[in-house]
């Protein structure tokens, strides 16, 4: 048990090892990043001084556009009235939760769609192929535009509307790369194998396509969460997400904040920003670092030292055994 | 050399033959979407302001109580005659939107697009030619944050610093009230217009309103130019003619400027290209920050009235123009590169 808990941290930390130089910085720095707003989403109930709806306590009405110090660490909102700091801490709750679970869904109906429409082929791809081209093809943030402006309607909120405009968007993108893989791979030696033993289309498709296409998926993922907490921030600015009395989101208060800024009032837009920024920011470099390591066109692996061993006995790494020459 | 030819025709019309799929595609989804959303257009945009019989009339006015199957058929055939249908809130024809707004969007486009370029490709060049050295560490992490900082930040940081500590810049707006009153509209893009006008206090009017959305946006899409540089210049890097040429004993500036960077150039311009949907929605949050009057500041301001007509004609004629945009590009680069067609 303790072993195979070692060979699976080792298979955790395996691309940071493998990276060099800047990559394995990047990687680090990533990480490091989003781990900080991971904690701070987590533990918002804790680092939030008030709610972030909270327009009074102890009975008194919180000033309005109070500037950063004093009892509002980052000054408080021209709307409303709102702590600046308690609503960027709560809002990286927001874009987490959304985030996630938008890019994990979409993973989930897309990775198994790619599969199964590229191993079957036929005018079930076809269909399928011509459908995500064009949902592909569309600018995402139309089409997440589209989807919200529709679906709050018939959500009655924006969080639900938001997630499902940002699942419609990566969807196509998981299943392109996917579907693709899946008929390179349909043509490879193992998999005609597989069938050569008589393995039935499930088993080829979720034993041996599957492990060998999802390969590409984590870089993708990253990238698109990161393009993700992006759109989801438009779509606040744009009045179309998440509303202010559902929860904080960094986009919307960005939008109430535009017109403060000719009126001199500026920590109401700068630091819901700055955490857009700072996590968009993680989540890409997180991105890159992977992708650093397992796109092989871009890999560089530092090569260990290695001296020949003497004549007559080879001795060979890990102890394995010794050859004879 | 005829051969190649009849399969480069071949190529350009299977191409065109697909606008026919993708157009109805999109056209349909929006449709489905906009249409068969519960609640009617009509009493979202305008239900309270006016008595239901007014309602009623306006329903019927827009064919809105007509089947669905109908409905779907006439907007097809709209969308095939680029007419897009009209606005619930201010009776304006999409048409109408895209003549008088169309070009505001246009010059804030064309704008951004040279000042991507002119900060996207040198500094990718440099940063795959110099990899793993601090220039490329900065460039990266200059094109990381150009892509993590969404337009409409950039665009608030831009006002608090250039418009409002520094003064250097107007807030917002395509011209000044003056310019827009004296440059007769001839062409709907008013920079074009001052220059025709021979108005040299307008031109440098619109050009200095135009400074602040362009860089916002050709940052956005810098970001991306860099990426994609450096990431070619690396795998050109690594072709064997570099090595070729370098063993050869050309002199190493030599190498790059006449094997290196022309050679990671040309997928770039594709690639490039393809960013039109980026660009679109760039320029859709670069308008409504700068109150720039373009289509997609007119989107913003209908989503907010909740004119579902208004929101459909102008998403519908988006699809189209990327649609076309894209077989636009897929054909000039099988001209551009034989290997493309198939």
């Amino acid at each position: 048990m303790a072993r195979r808990f070692r060979s699976f941290g080792a298979g955790l930390f395996a691309p940071f090892r493998r990276t060099t130089g800047f990559g394995r910085w990047i990687l680090a720095a990533g990480l490091v990043l989003v781990a900080a707003f991971v904690l701070v989403a987590i533990f918002a109930p804790l680092i939030a001084p008030y709610d972030f709806n909270q327009i009074r306590a102890n009975g008194e009405r919180f000033p309005k556009a109070a500037p950063p110090g004093g009892d509002f660490l980052l000054g408080t909102t021209s709307f409303g009235s709102y702590d600046v700091f308690s609503r960027v801490v709560w809002g990286s709750r927001t874009a987490l939760e959304v985030v996630a679970i938008a890019v994990l869904l979409s993973l989930v109906i897309g990775v198994p769609l790619g599969v199964v429409s590229g191993f079957l082929g036929g005018w079930f791809d076809r269909v399928t192929v011509l459908l995500m081209d064009a949902l592909y093809a569309f600018p995402s943030l139309l089409l997440a535009i589209v989807f919200s402006f529709l679906l709050s309607d018939l959500f009655g909120g924006g969080v639900t509307a938001a997630g499902v405009a940002l699942i419609v968007i990566y969807v196509p993108q998981y299943f392109r790369v996917v579907r693709n893989t899946t008929v390179s791979a349909k043509e490879s030696t193992y998999v005609e194998a597989a069938r050569a033993i008589g393995a039935p289309k499930r088993t080829i498709m979720g034993k041996y396509v599957f492990g060998n296409v999802i390969q590409s998926v984590p870089v993708i993922g990253t990238l698109n969460a990161a393009d993700a907490i992006g759109t989801l921030a438009a779509l606040g600015f744009l009045g179309l997400g998440i509303q202010p009395n559902e929860a904080a989101e960094w986009g919307y208060d960005l939008n109430r904040a535009l017109p403060d800024a000719s009126a001199g009032i500026w920590w109401t837009g700068v630091f819901p920003g700055l955490a857009i920024v700072l996590l968009i920011t993680g989540v890409t470099l997180v991105g890159e670092g992977l992708n650093e390591t397992i796109n092989p066109t871009l890999r560089r692996r530092k090569l260990r030292p290695f001296t020949l061993p003497p004549r007559g006995v080879a001795t060979m790494e890990h102890g394995k055994g010794q050859v004879d020459l | 050399m005829a051969a190649s030819g009849g399969s480069l025709a071949r190529y350009i019309v299977t191409r065109l033959l697909l606008i026919i799929p993708m157009v109805f595609i999109l056209t349909t989804i929006v449709f489905l979407l906009l249409r068969v959303a519960p609640g009617d257009p009509v009493s979202a945009s305008l239900g309270g302001r006016l008595s239901e019989e007014a309602l009623d009339q306006r329903r019927a006015a827009l064919g809105l109580d007509r089947p669905m199957l109908v409905q779907y058929l006439e907007y097809l055939r709209e969308v095939v005659t680029f007419q897009f249908g009209e606005t619930i809130t201010d009776n304006r024809s999409v048409i109408d939107i895209v003549k008088d707004n169309g070009g505001a969007t246009l010059t804030l486009s064309v704008a951004a697009f040279a000042v991507a370029l002119v900060i996207g490709l040198p500094l990718g060049l440099i940063a795959g030619r110099f990899r793993d050295t601090v220039p490329d560490l900065v460039i990266r992490i200059f094109g990381i944050i150009t892509y993590a900082a969404p337009v409409f930040y950039w665009g608030l940081l831009f006002q608090l610093l250039f418009v409002l500590q520094l003064d250097w810049f107007p807030v917002g707006g395509s011209a000044s009230p003056e310019t827009i009153f004296l440059v007769e509209d001839k062409t709907h893009i008013l920079l074009i217009d001052a220059i025709i006008a021979g108005n040299s206090e307008a031109v440098v009017d619109v050009l200095h309103h135009l400074v602040l959305p362009a860089v916002t946006l050709g940052l956005l899409l810098s970001g991306i130019f860099i990426r994609l540089v450096r990431v070619n210049m690396l795998q050109t890097l690594q072709g064997d003619y570099i090595e070729a040429a370098r063993a050869r004993g050309i002199k190493e500036s030599r190498v790059m400027r006449s094997h290196a960077f022309r050679n990671a150039l040309v997928p770039v311009i594709t690639i490039i290209g393809l960013q039109i949907a980026l660009l679109m929605s760039g320029a859709i949050l670069t308008e409504a920050t700068f109150n720039w009057p373009g289509i997609g500041n007119e989107l913003v301001q209908y989503i907010n009235l909740r004119d579902y007509a208004a929101v459909q004609g102008i998403i519908t004629m988006f699809a189209v123009v990327v649609v076309l945009v894209s077989i636009l590009i897929d054909i000039v680069n099988a001209l551009v590169d034989p290997r493309v067609r198939y």
